[in-house]
């Protein structure tokens, strides 16, 4: 055995007993749906005593943010530490300990662009779930081509003032501060004047209203700046350079949303639950829909895994995480009708729960790009087709 | 595990392989062998085993170079792109597979013999049409010391050419696995004439002599020298359908960016350039169930099951849409037999068929993911 694979194995070992020690009985449904994610942040109510013990014990280890440099709240895991991680929290179900926009998507950008002190300042309330972050890209005109923000954002010498409006802004109601995409120079070509800035929701001149969707939730807001004064200090990268940040952190997003796949990862398999439910087991053509489901699940985590082991072997990633976007997404809406006929007359009656995450995932394909816009990039950029 | 990333080995390997491919077995030369009635070229296997590629999975004491399942995969890949028509899965992989399943003196003079291109190997398997070894009927019936074989073995492929014969037989109400010689009397061979033009053969036995000699591995015990073997070949050809399916993909971006309609490359056009894309992300998906596979078979073997079966099913479903997409998208030229879509159409028929379809490889899924 390699030293490697050495130390590898102990901290295996040491895991294994550390989460049959530490993660509590109720956290172990492997439930990472909607309704069961902690998403932290200064007005988090935790639904459960476990779920408050999980998040405490996990972040005196790092493990909210397991990849993460320990000086920034996580575990400084190796990508396969990491792929170990994983296969240990699925193997005993475990639920996420926490999730949020800023582990997905901020936290990255800023390890990515940000200054030390910006790291410094603003990852470690992240990691331990106390600052909750919500992403202000959208706009009323701004959707598939968002590069045409129009939120106005003026040098005022010793401050920044932003006047504007943000749509789709995912639980805007809900979290402590918002990264926003904002037009800093309006006379440069449209994606040479943005920048990526960071606003504090209790700001003056900052508002919220939810807009309710099919599923009977409010997941998004529209968010409205009037007058809003902000520091200097708080923005990312280099000024009028935001939309390089912007889809840096595209590309997480669309990694994310690809592989947040209802019971993609940890959950049990599609065949499982099909068979679970009494149409299920008996009708030979949802049998068949689900295997091919399953087939294409299989292969889609596989790429998820070829592409994360070549962006660790440092090739490119690029632009061909559109494709996993595209094919997670689709594939995911796949699952949940397939849920949903197996479910039967059973699953139509809100209580069920079923219906939610089923409509939810319509949204999926929408949202960081929609399908077409994905095939699109991938159709100019990858395979260098005209137009 | 090892890393879903092509090690520096594997690229330097299909880069080789690709250069040698693209100057002696271009489709051209298929398109030659099948106007001229031929199914094989013996020259063509001679100088693939001439550069190491017939001994890539047999041991080096065997005068192999020992490189694995994955890179197997990798010159399987790169001969689907040009429809190389050689007995490279059936001999190089499957039947050296199976040889080192049985770790002899005789096993390793056979593994000797493939790698340096002298001997060509079928697996004489199916009985109906569709691949299904359990129901397997063929009967070796004992008689004194050793064996008498008696039946019909249909889509056996690279049989008509072969030197020897893999063949699966019922020995009472087990299996056993016998290595024969294709000329053995008693043997009779019927060359079929395939849509993809690739050797295959109808074999017959009647009343044909074997002894314990020719039995490979144990007596009643079939599976544990012929699974490992069916899985290799059902990796490999996994790869080749992966390499039609990148083939036929290739040349359709190239026609989309070439064809001029209404005054502009049909590339230009969504609904095109959206077919376009899909299929390349399927193209994608498909080859890392491909890198998985090869990976499970070197690290695990014992553990590759699901695996193979996923990357041959993947493959399977992405092949029929990239030759499906490809004459589509080619319009009518795409119909034409003097152009090249038509043949990868074929193949990949055919590819869909050998070692399993999707529906068999689905079902092996279903199984282990608790359907």
């Amino acid at each position: 055995m390699s030293e490697t694979s050495e130390k590898l194995s102990t901290f295996q070992a040491e895991l294994r007993a550390w989460l049959e020690e530490n993660c509590p009985r109720e956290m172990r449904d492997g439930r990472n749906d909607e309704t069961t994610i902690c998403w932290g942040g200064k007005n988090w109510n935790f639904t459960s005593e476990a779920q408050r013990t999980w998040l405490k014990r996990c972040v005196t280890k790092g493990y909210t943010v397991p990849t993460w440099p320990v000086e920034y709240g996580g575990a400084g895991l190796s990508r396969d530490e990491e792929k170990v991680f994983h296969a240990e929290m699925g193997r005993i179900n475990a639920r996420y300990p926490l999730q949020s926009f800023g582990i997905w998507m901020l936290g990255p950008a800023l390890l990515h662009f940000g200054t030390h002190e910006q790291k410094l300042h603003y990852l470690p309330p992240i990691a331990r779930g106390e600052v909750r972050w919500c992403q202000g890209y959208s706009e009323p005109g701004a959707g598939s081509d968002l590069a045409n923000v129009q939120s106005k954002c003026e040098d005022k010498g010793d401050h920044w003032l932003v006047n504007g409006q943000k749509i789709w802004t995912s639980y805007a109601d809900k979290a402590d501060w918002i990264f926003a995409l904002v037009r800093t120079d309006k006379d440069a070509p449209k994606h040479k004047g943005i920048s990526f800035v960071l606003i504090n929701m209790e700001t003056e001149g900052v508002s919220t209203r939810p807009i309710k969707l099919i599923s009977g939730v409010s997941p998004f807001c529209e968010t409205f700046f009037d007058d809003v004064k902000f520091p200097k200090e708080q923005v990312v990268g280099t000024i009028n350079r935001g939309w390089d940040v912007a889809k840096y952190l595209l590309t997480h997003e669309r990694e994310m949303i690809s592989a947040a796949g209802g019971s993609m990862g940890t959950g049990r398999p599609l065949g499982a639950v099909i068979a679970d439910c009494e149409t299920g087991a008996t009708d030979p053509v949802l049998r068949s829909d689900a295997m091919r489901a399953e087939v294409d699940t299989l292969a889609v985590e596989l790429t998820l895994e070829r592409y994360k082991d070549q962006a660790e072997a440092g090739g490119s990633v690029g632009d061909a995480s559109a494709m996993l976007k595209y094919m997670g997404t689709e594939l995911n809406k796949r699952r949940l009708e397939l849920l949903m006929a197996a479910g039967g007359s059973d699953a139509l009656e809100w209580d069920d729960g079923r219906a939610p995450n089923w409509l939810r995932t319509k949204a999926n394909s929408i949202e960081g790009g929609t399908s077409e816009v994905m095939l699109s990039i991938l159709s100019k950029r990858v395979l260098g087709l005209p137009g | 595990m090892a890393k879903l990333v092509a090690t520096e080995e594997e690229v330097m390997l299909a880069d080789a392989a690709r250069g040698f491919l693209d100057e002696a077995a271009p489709v051209a030369h298929l398109r030659g062998l099948r106007d001229a009635g031929e199914t094989h070229d013996a020259a063509l296997w001679k100088s693939m085993a001439d550069m190491g590629w017939a001994g890539i999975l047999a041991p080096e004491s065997a005068g192999g170079s020992d490189m694995g399942h994955a890179a197997a995969c990798v010159l399987a890949g790169e001969m689907g792109k040009t429809l190389v028509s050689s007995p490279f899965i059936s001999t190089a992989v499957i039947a050296a597979t199976a040889l080192r399943q049985v770790a002899d003196d005789r096993a390793n003079a056979a593994l000797a013999r493939i790698a340096s291109g002298e001997v060509t190997y079928a697996l004489a398997i199916d009985e109906g049409a569709k691949f299904n070894p359990d129901a397997t009927q063929m009967e070796a019936r004992r008689e004194g010391n050793g064996f008498r074989l008696n039946g019909s073995k249909g889509f056996v492929v690279d049989g008509g050419h072969a030197d020897r014969l893999l063949v699966l037989a019922r020995t009472g109400d087990a299996l056993t696995l016998f290595d024969l010689p294709a000329d053995r009397v008693g043997i009779t061979r019927q060359a079929k004439s395939m849509i993809d033009n690739r050797d295959a053969a109808t074999v017959s036995f009647a009343e044909v002599e074997a002894t314990g000699e020719d039995v490979l591995g144990q007596v009643d015990d079939a599976m544990t020298v012929l699974k490992p073997a069916i899985e290799a070949g059902q990796a490999a050809l996994a790869a080749e359908m992966a390499g039609v399916a990148a083939g036929a993909f290739g040349m359709t971006v190239e026609y989309l960016k070439e064809r001029k309609q209404f005054g502009v490359p049909i590339g230009a056009f969504q609904a095109l350039q959206h077919r376009a894309a899909h299929l390349w992300c399927e193209c994608e998906v498909t080859a890392s169930a491909i890198l998985n596979a090869g990976r499970k078979l070197d690290e695990t073997p014992e553990n590759a099951s699901l695996a193979v079966s996923l990357a041959k099913a993947r493959a399977t479903d992405t092949a029929q849409l990239a030759v499906q997409e490809g004459v589509q998208m080619h319009g009518g030229i795409g119909m034409t037999d003097a152009f090249d879509m038509g043949f990868y159409m074929k193949r990949a028929r055919v590819g869909a068929e050998w070692l399993g379809d999707y529906g068999y490889h689905a079902n092996i899924i279903a199984q282990a993911r608790g359907f």
